[in-house]
């Protein structure tokens, strides 16, 4: 069981989609993670050697991304402040209503979360 | 995709002028202004600027959280009240 920021990381997978599971590596970063570290793209996560394990967890403590725990407090930290100076993308974010200015008359289904009914809507 | 930064940042030209003016004068006044789209510089802290939503200017005070924000981000354009909760009664 290979286990990277916290994070466990499946065991069945190519090491390149494994890596996807933390949170802030997608799979751009993970294939450089992956040439960085010199590791082969085709081993699974379980065939992995302690050597390149070793490999896998320096490359990721020098490169600058921001992971898991840390990102999640930076993209926090930064809806905060938006919602503080009381500007318009705060406000969205306040309203669980898209920020980057789609349509809200249909669709928005993601942010505003499931469908509710209104009852009497139609003449 | 932002702006060049070979332009600098855009202020309306009347809105700088202004503070610029007022900056000079060492005086905080209120300023009035129609230019939504101009953007907060760090020269205009501690003014207050009465943006013009549509219908009247609204007063915002200028810290220094809101530098690089636009001015119209903070008024807003649209009124929303709630919705209204459809009544059954007076359907039937």
């Amino acid at each position: 069981m290979v286990r990277l920021v916290g994070v466990d990381l499946p065991r069945n997978k190519r090491i390149a989609y494994a890596l996807t599971y933390i949170h802030g590596i997608g799979l751009t970063s993970a294939r450089k993670i992956i040439e960085i570290a010199n590791i082969n793209p085709e081993t699974r996560t379980v065939d992995l050697t302690t050597e390149e394990t070793v490999a896998l967890r320096q490359t990721l403590e020098e490169s600058d991304l921001k992971l898991e725990g840390d990102l999640r407090r930076f993209n926090g930290l930064n809806i905060k402040r938006l919602n503080e100076i009381n500007c318009h993308r705060g406000k969205r974010h306040r309203n669980n209503l898209p920020v980057r200015g789609q349509r809200t008359r249909t669709n928005a289904r993601s942010r505003r979360g499931s469908k509710k009914t209104v009852t009497g809507k139609k003449k | 995709m932002p702006r060049s930064l070979k332009k600098s940042p855009f202020v309306a030209y009347h809105l700088l002028k202004k503070i610029n003016q007022m900056n000079k004068a060492g005086k905080k006044d209120t300023i009035t202004t129609w230019s939504r789209s101009s953007t907060i510089l760090p020269s205009m802290i501690g003014f207050t600027i009465a943006v013009y939503n549509g219908k009247q200017h609204v007063p915002i005070f200028i810290s220094d959280q809101l530098v690089g924000h636009k001015l119209g981000e903070f008024v807003s354009t649209r009124n929303f009240r709630t919705h209204i909760k459809a009544d059954r009664k007076t359907k039937r």
